[in-house]
Parts: C-alpha cells; structure tokens; sequence
C-alpha cells in the first residue's frame, strides 16, 4: 500500500467490543488495507462517558487521562478513539488539563503519575480525512456509485466548536469529502448535526425514536438511500430503533445505516460479512451497480 | 529656597489613616520647609487661599501638595501657584491618598509612609526647574477620514466654523450605510431624505474639498502639523468634464457580472456605473476588473454614448499631499458575515442558519434595502429568490453579537432598534403577513426608544419570542426555523417564508490597518480606542486625532452625528488660537553626547524622535543625532530609560531630580 508505516494508537472503548463490534472489525479490516497500523493500547479503561461525567467530574477526568496516559508509556504519540463519547471525552479531559492545571494536578495525583498530556486525538474522521488524505482513492476498488449517504454527524464529532478542529461546527463537510472518495453521492439535507437522543435509548425510549425518526425521515425526504454514521450511539438509535418505529408509525420508510467505514470497507472491496454489515438490523442492499461491478471483478 | 509644605485631610479620605496635623508637623523640620500646615480640604477655595496667602507671607519659592493623585488636582494646585506668582513646575504631589491612605489600615505606619512620599517630594522640588509652555504653530484645517453621517457631520460643523476641510471617502460616493437604510427608527422618517441634503451641502460647501474614491495612504507629523498622503484612486473618467448625464451607464453591456455593494448583493450593476440615484459626487466609475475594455481593449460603448469625452481608460491612480492640523476618523462599520467563514478567521460564523446558502436568509442591511424605495424591489418586500411577498418573516436579533463562542463579546446597540423598525415595517407594507422577533434581551435605551419598540409589539402586533435560533433549514419551500420560547419553555418551530439575521457591527477589514497609518491605537476587535471611556470619548491617544460614529464602537445616527459634532468642536478647539500650547514636560537630547544609535527611536511609541545632521563649519555633515519633536513628544520618558549614553533628559523629571527622590526614602 502507498503510504505504509502510519502507527496510531488505537483506543476502541466498551462499545467496539460489544454493540458495535461491526464498528471495530470494519475498522481494523479498512486500516489494514490502508497500511494504518492501529494498535490498540495495553490495559485500556472505560473513557469516563455518560455515567462517569454525569456523576464525578474528577472521576471522569481521571479515567480519560489514564488512558492517554497509557498511550503515552507505549510510545503511541497518537490515539484514534472511533466512538464519539470516547473522542469527546479525551479531548474534553485533554484541554481541561492543559486549561486548567489545578485539574491536571489533581489528575496526575489520581494517578500517581505526571502526565506529559500531548497525545492527539483522532476520531474516525479525522483519521480518513486527515491522517490518510487519497489513501481511499488509490486502494478502491469499487465505485460506489449508486449509493445516494446522508452523512449523519451527531453532536459530538463535532462539538463543542472551540475544541474541534473543523472548518464548521454547524455546517461540516469532512465526512462527505471522504464518501465521496468512495465514489457514493452525498445527499443535502438538514439532520446532520441534529440530536439521535443518545444515551437515552436506554430510559427514554419514546424521546430518542421521536428524535431519531426526524432525522431518518429527512434523509428519505431529500433522497437518501443510505445514512453514514461514525459514532456507535448513533448508529444504536438510527438503527435498531427503526424497529419501533416500524411498529409506531405503520408508514415508516426503512433506510440502512452504515459506519463510515463500512462503506470505506465496502469500496476497498470487502464483503458484507467481512465488515459485519449483516449484524444490522436493517438490511443493507448493495445497489446493482455495485454489484455488478463485483461480478465483473 | 523656601517651600511650602501642604497637607490635605480629603474630608476623611486622607485622615482617617493619616494623621495629617502630625505629617504636618514633621515635615516643618526638614530643611529648607519654611512653612507647613495641614488642612480638610486644600483644593477648595478656601484651602487654595491658605496656599496663596502662605506664598505671599512667608516668601515661598516652591510648593509641596500632599493630596489625592495629582492626576486630580495637579492642575488645581499649579493654578494656585501660579496666582501667587510661583513657576507650575515648582509644584510637586505627594499621593498621600491613593498611594498611602486608601490602601493601609494601620494609622501609624501609614503616617510614617506619608512623612516619607512628602519627603521625597520637597527633595524633588528643591531641584525643579521653572518651565514654560512650548508654543507650536497650527495649520487650521481638518483632514476627515469617512463620509458616512459622521464624517458627513463633522466635516459640515468644522466648514461652517469657518476652517478648510479634506474629506476622504473611499467609494465613489460619500453617504455610508445611512444612505442604504430605508426609514430610521423611531421616527420613521426616511433615511435618505434627510441625509441627501447634507450630502449635497457637503459637495458645494466652499470650505470642503472632497475627495472620494480615494484613501489615506499615509499621516506624518503631529497635532496642528499633520502631512497627509492621500490616494485618488482611477475613476477612468474625467471628473472635471463629466456631467453625471448617466448616458455611459445605461449604454454599459455589461449588465449581470458585478454585484452592486450599495444593493449589498441583491442587484447587479454594469462596469460603469453610479452606486446610487442620488450619489455625491453624481460622477460614474469604471470598474476594471469586470470592463471589457480592460480585458481585451474592445468594446469602448461608453466612450461613443459619452458627448463630453470624458472616459479616460488611461487615467492612473494619483497621490495628493495636504497639510491639515487635525484628523477625523469617521470610516464606520461593516456587518459581521454570517455565513461560513474562511479558514484563520476569528470569527466563527452560524452555519447553522445558512445563509450564503438560502437565498431568502438575508442581514440587516439587505433587508434595509428591500424595504427601501430606491432598492431593487422599489420598496416592495419580496424574497430574494423567486420575487414573491414573503407572508412570514422571521427576524433573530443578537447573531454574532453577545456570543463569545463566535468570537464576538459586546452587544451591537443598534439591532434591537432597527430589528423592531423592519418588523414593523414589514407589517405596513404587507398588511396579512407575521413577523416574529427571536430576542436575548431588547435593550431600547434612548429616547422614544422602549415606545418605539412597544409600538411594533402592541400596535403592530409583532410576535416577540425571547430565545435563540438554533437552526434554519429548507422543507417545501418554507424556512423552517428551530428555536426556543424561554419564557414559555418550549421548543419553537417556525415555517418562515424569509427570515432576517440582525448581524453583528464590526469594524472593517482594514481599520487595523488605517490606526496604524494615523498612528492610534485599537482594541482587540479593530475599534479605535478613545482616550477616556468617559471623560474624552471623542479624542483618540493621539494628540489631534479625534474619533466619530461606528469605527469608535457600534453606534446609532444620533450618536454617530453627537461624536462627529463633538470631534469637530474638539477641532475647532484646537484652531482657536494661531499657536498650540503644550506642557513643557518634554524629551530632550544632549547633542554633545549623543552617540546617535536611535534606540530612542526604536522605542518612542509616537514617533517623536528625528534625525538630525550636525554639520561642520563647511556644512559637512559629520555626525547624526536625535531629535525629539517638542510637538509630538508626549514626555512618557521611554527614550530617557532606553538613551545607553545618558543623554536624553526628560524635563521636570531629570536623573538628579529623581535621584534626589529616592535618596531621600
């Protein structure tokens, strides 16, 4: 591969190993063509989300340190950090420690270690937008045409703004400019940044469905076939959910929803089962092109 | 030498921690005190006549004050003294107030420390010098920077007064953004008609000379002496001959390649053209970069429609020089841009509310020219994208302004007003449509302001919703805009059919740059900074240099039109008399010793200092020195610290003066 040798530390979180399984193997499956070697860091800890930053600010801080920490003694200068809770939080511990070093203090005596706090964080996006610009272009070997991506950013791959290296918080483009490399169209339309409801999935059913079916919704409605999504919560929501929605509201459209590096793995040419496509509750339906160009390869 | 020692109890403020009759007291001791007396007030009347009478009964040379700071009553001290025949400089203050009194608790070491500051102080004055004022000449004009309402305002007082004006405007005509507003709240009066008569006055004024598309390129000198470097930019039209007939314009083929700024987007304007119907001066120009003529030589239709000849695609820029004794800078605001920003920018801007990107998702100032009657729509409200009457418009206030997080912390001052006037406007022109107002707070302070605003919501039934926007997007032709009723607490969702931002004032691109060619300083957003927020809100830290309307700050039109007629008052101040007066406390340079390096140069944060050649008895010049211009010097002693051979002396505060201070502690 062209540009082989790029080493990231890779800190996959509970999520890859459990709900978005599919997230980590097509993950692994596309940096490994890619010539990105991930390496997942030793002895990894929960990042601090939801309960602990809801709970205990030190504790939450603590927990995302440790494990930039970790990286930092495994000589790893970079971390790729795929769910957007664990993106978020490190990046939020990151600069709280370099704002505030009354917090890094308190860090560091939490952990009985002093911490250099220099390790960059990279989301999924990052990664294939940054880190590896043309690596898709050079290795596909499907075109993806066919395929109408919604781009589904969430909140917090990109928020809050004076944190995010982005061009625009409200109004981004990085993930279009990756699936477009695949070959896929991108569709416009509104939902982007919208709220899926998160977290609440779990005690507010009825609030996250609402929420989720809007965005959904508006995917079909500017002509989606397929929604991208880079964030293991997301993904949650927009896709086992469609199953209550289905039952709710008797005329909901179905609409597939792919990691973002699914549909990178799907133009690097893996199979479905491969990337894990077929652990979705929604079936994916690879559109005919596509599959004709398969045969044809 | 004989001096006067005396000390002021400033009601309590002094004595409460000073004993002040013991201060007093003691200091009668040291040598060469003649007399000493404290006393509650000493700048009262009263207290100046206990100064005035000492002086004359015990023969006083020199005056030591202990007071407040003398940045309070140095003046008032110095007056006394100079009443009762005594040199102002032989007057020092010791602060025995913000220095000793306010800031200790414990009476007896805060006494000890006053006896000490007035110690050191009848040392200083033992050894001042007298000094008088230095006289500099004034050239009685005014260079005006800006022909917006301010400048407008400024440069018609100063004429009127009787003083020569330069007016600088940088397009090709003057007017600002209050020629582009339709009507002007409260009053509703409309914005043009009464702003073309001054803008006609200002043409035919005998005493202003206007100079429009052109731009100031560089300022020298100092108060009442100031060399101004103006560029004329090419018009590519002879103004001498041009009569304004309009016949180049309407013969111009190109019609749909430049965007007209005064429409601010919504029309298009030819490669000749004249901003605006009622332009001063009525004189077309050519714009090169969409000119055909520019691009391959031919076309050249303006020339054959014009009788008079006067097209001239040769004319190049010209520089004119103009001596003027003081400077307006009047050069106003642009609207903070809502849309993306590029990339480095400090703002951040509200993508969410896409403008740029919907075409009925327009500012404040577009919106100002949809409603006005010269506008691209005569008048009528009708949306940018398809011309149709937008039945819903929604207006948000407060985007960019009050929101650190896009990098912009002050509120704009005008948006609540003129948010309220398009409200209503909208409402009388289109009698069946909904206005809604999205608002943090509505701040209505002025006169007739709250009424005006209370008038839209009440009479004119404009829906007032307190809370932000998070979102606009296009469903079905419609705007759907998100927001929140805070008051109500809950969610609301507005399909509008045009929706209004009330951008943020921010200064222009290059007012960074414009302060550093006049030479003034600005804050961290590019307003220029007045010399004191309240007591010289009109005067720039540059002696001369004088601040009107919106490049001070956001401003309505009577504030714009208030500063501008202070700044000319502060003018005509200055040309009251054929010669300035300026405290002598002033940089000198030794020549004799004099190494000639110019770090004193390097570092006089107002550029006083020059070279000087001495020359021999063959008029050779063998030697370079510094010179500091008495006229620009402003006696912060930074050159005096810096001079390695000792030979810069700042007057009033010389090395043995202050030494003499120290070694008296």
């Amino acid at each position: 591969m062209a540009d082989a040798g790029l080493t990231y530390g890779y800190f996959p979180g509970c999520s890859q190993k459990g709900s978005a399984r599919e997230y980590e193997m097509s993950l692994l499956k596309v940096a490994g063509k890619l010539g990105i070697d991930l390496k997942e860091i030793d002895d990894w800890s929960c990042c601090g989300a939801t309960s602990a930053h809801a709970t205990n600010h030190r504790l939450a801080n603590a927990l995302a340190m440790r494990n930039m920490l970790l990286a930092e003694q495994q000589g790893l200068e970079t971390l790729v950090a795929p769910c957007a809770a664990c993106f978020n939080r490190l990046i939020t511990t990151k600069a709280e420690c370099r704002n505030h070093p009354e917090s890094k203090k308190d860090v560091e005596e939490l952990l009985s270690a002093s911490v250099s706090n220099t390790t960059s964080i990279l989301n999924v996006i990052d990664l294939f937008d940054k880190a590896s610009n043309g690596l898709i272009g050079s290795g596909r070997v499907r075109d993806m045409k066919g395929l109408k991506a919604a781009c589904y950013y969430g909140c917090l791959l990109v928020r809050p703004p004076e944190l995010i290296d982005t061009d625009d918080s409200e109004q981004p483009d990085s993930m279009e400019r990756i699936v477009k490399a695949t070959g896929a169209d991108v569709v416009e339309w509104n939902y982007r940044t919208e709220c899926c409801g998160a977290a609440h999935s779990i005690s507010r059913r009825d609030i996250v469905v609402d929420l989720s079916k809007r965005i959904i919704d508006d995917a079909l409605m500017h002509g989606a076939n397929v929604i991208i999504v880079a964030c293991p919560m997301c993904h949650t929501n927009l896709d086992m959910r469609q199953r209550v929605m289905r039952r709710m509201y008797p005329s909901h459209k179905e609409i597939p929803v792919l990691y973002l590096t699914e549909l990178i793995g799907l133009s690097l040419g893996f199979t479905e089962s491969e990337l894990g496509i077929d652990l979705h509750y929604i079936r994916f339906n690879m559109p005919n092109e596509i599959m004709n160009q398969t045969a044809q390869a | 030498m004989k001096i006067g020692v005396f000390i002021c109890h400033c009601g309590e403020n002094i004595s409460r921690t000073v004993d002040c009759p013991r201060v007093a007291e003691t200091c009668e001791k040291i040598p060469g005190v003649e007399f000493s007396i404290d006393y509650k007030y000493m700048c009262s009347d009263p207290g100046q006549k206990l100064i005035k009478d000492a002086v004359e009964i015990h023969k006083l040379d020199a005056i030591v004050v202990g007071s407040c700071s003398p940045n309070m009553h140095e003046r008032t001290f110095r007056s006394a003294a100079v009443a009762a025949g005594i040199n102002p400089f032989l007057v020092e203050i010791a602060n025995l107030r913000e220095h000793c009194s306010w800031v200790h608790e414990d009476v007896e070491s805060a006494t000890q420390k006053a006896i000490e500051l007035v110690r050191m102080a009848v040392e200083k004055v033992k050894r001042d010098k007298p000094l008088s004022k230095i006289k500099v000449p004034v050239t009685k004009r005014v260079l005006v920077i800006g022909g917006g309402i301010a400048g407008i305002q400024a440069a018609l007082d100063v004429a009127n007064a009787g003083y020569d004006v330069v007016l600088v405007e940088k397009e090709p005509s003057i007017g600002g953004h209050m020629s582009q507003l339709s009507e002007t709240f409260p009053t509703l009066d409309c914005s043009q008609c009464i702003l073309t008569p001054r803008m006609v006055e200002v043409n035919q004024h005998p005493r202003i000379k206007l100079l429009t598309y052109s731009e100031v390129e560089k300022i020298e000198g100092f108060i009442g002496n100031f060399k101004a470097t103006i560029r004329k930019k090419a018009r590519h039209i002879n103004e001498d001959i041009c009569s304004g007939c309009g016949q180049c314009v309407s013969k111009c083929p190109i019609k749909k390649k430049a965007f007209s700024s005064f429409e601010e987007g919504l029309a298009y304007r030819p490669a000749v053209y004249i901003p605006f119907p009622q332009a001063v001066p009525n004189i077309p120009v050519i714009d090169e970069s969409v000119c055909t003529y520019y691009r391959n030589g031919k076309c050249g239709m303006c020339v054959k429609a014009c009788d008079r000849q006067a097209i001239d695609f040769d004319q190049k820029d010209t520089m004119m020089v103009a001596d003027v004794g003081a400077v307006i800078v009047a050069t106003g605001y642009k609207l903070y841009s809502i849309g993306k920003q590029p990339l480095g920018s400090k703002y951040k801007g509200y993508g969410e509310y896409g403008y740029g990107k919907y075409k009925d998702v327009i500012d404040g100032l577009q919106f100002e020219r949809i409603a006005s009657a010269s506008g691209p729509t005569s008048g009528e409200i009708k949306r940018p994208s398809d011309g149709k009457e937008p039945k819903k418009i929604v207006f948000i206030q407060c985007v960019g302004s009050r929101d650190p997080a896009k990098g912009i912390s002050y509120c704009s001052k005008i948006c609540c007003m003129y948010t309220a006037k398009q409200a209503m406007l909208f409402r009388h022109k289109v009698h069946d449509g909904e206005a809604y107002v999205f608002y943090m707070d509505i701040r209505a302070g002025g006169k007739m302001y709250e009424e005006f605003v209370r008038r839209a919501i009440e009479e004119d039934h404009v829906n007032y919703i307190r809370g932000r926007v998070s979102r606009i997007y296009e469903e079905n032709g419609k705007y759907i805009v998100k927001g929140e009723d805070t008051i109500a607490g809950v969610p609301v969702n507005i399909d509008a059919d045009m929706v209004v931002l009330a951008s943020a004032m921010i200064p222009h691109d290059n007012a960074p740059g414009l302060a550093q060619k006049v030479g003034i300083p600005y804050d961290k957003y590019g307003f220029y900074n007045e010399s004191h927020p309240k007591l010289k809100p009109v005067e720039s830290t540059t002696a001369g240099v004088f601040l009107a309307g919106a490049c001070n700050a956001p401003r309505d039109i009577p504030e714009s039109v208030a500063m501008a007629s202070a700044a000319a008052s502060k003018a005509i101040i200055l040309f009251s008399s054929d010669s300035l007066e300026r405290e002598p406390v002033v940089a000198r340079v030794n020549e004799d010793l004099c190494a000639g390096c110019f770090y004193c140069r390097k570092v006089c944060p107002f550029g006083a200092v020059e070279v000087r050649d001495i020359k021999d008895m063959n008029g050779v010049v063998y030697k370079e020195v510094a010179y500091i211009n008495q006229g620009v010097c402003q006696g912060c002693g930074t050159c005096t610290a810096t001079c390695l051979s000792k030979s810069i002396e700042l007057a009033g505060f010389n090395n043995e003066e202050i030494f003499a201070e120290i070694a008296a502690l």
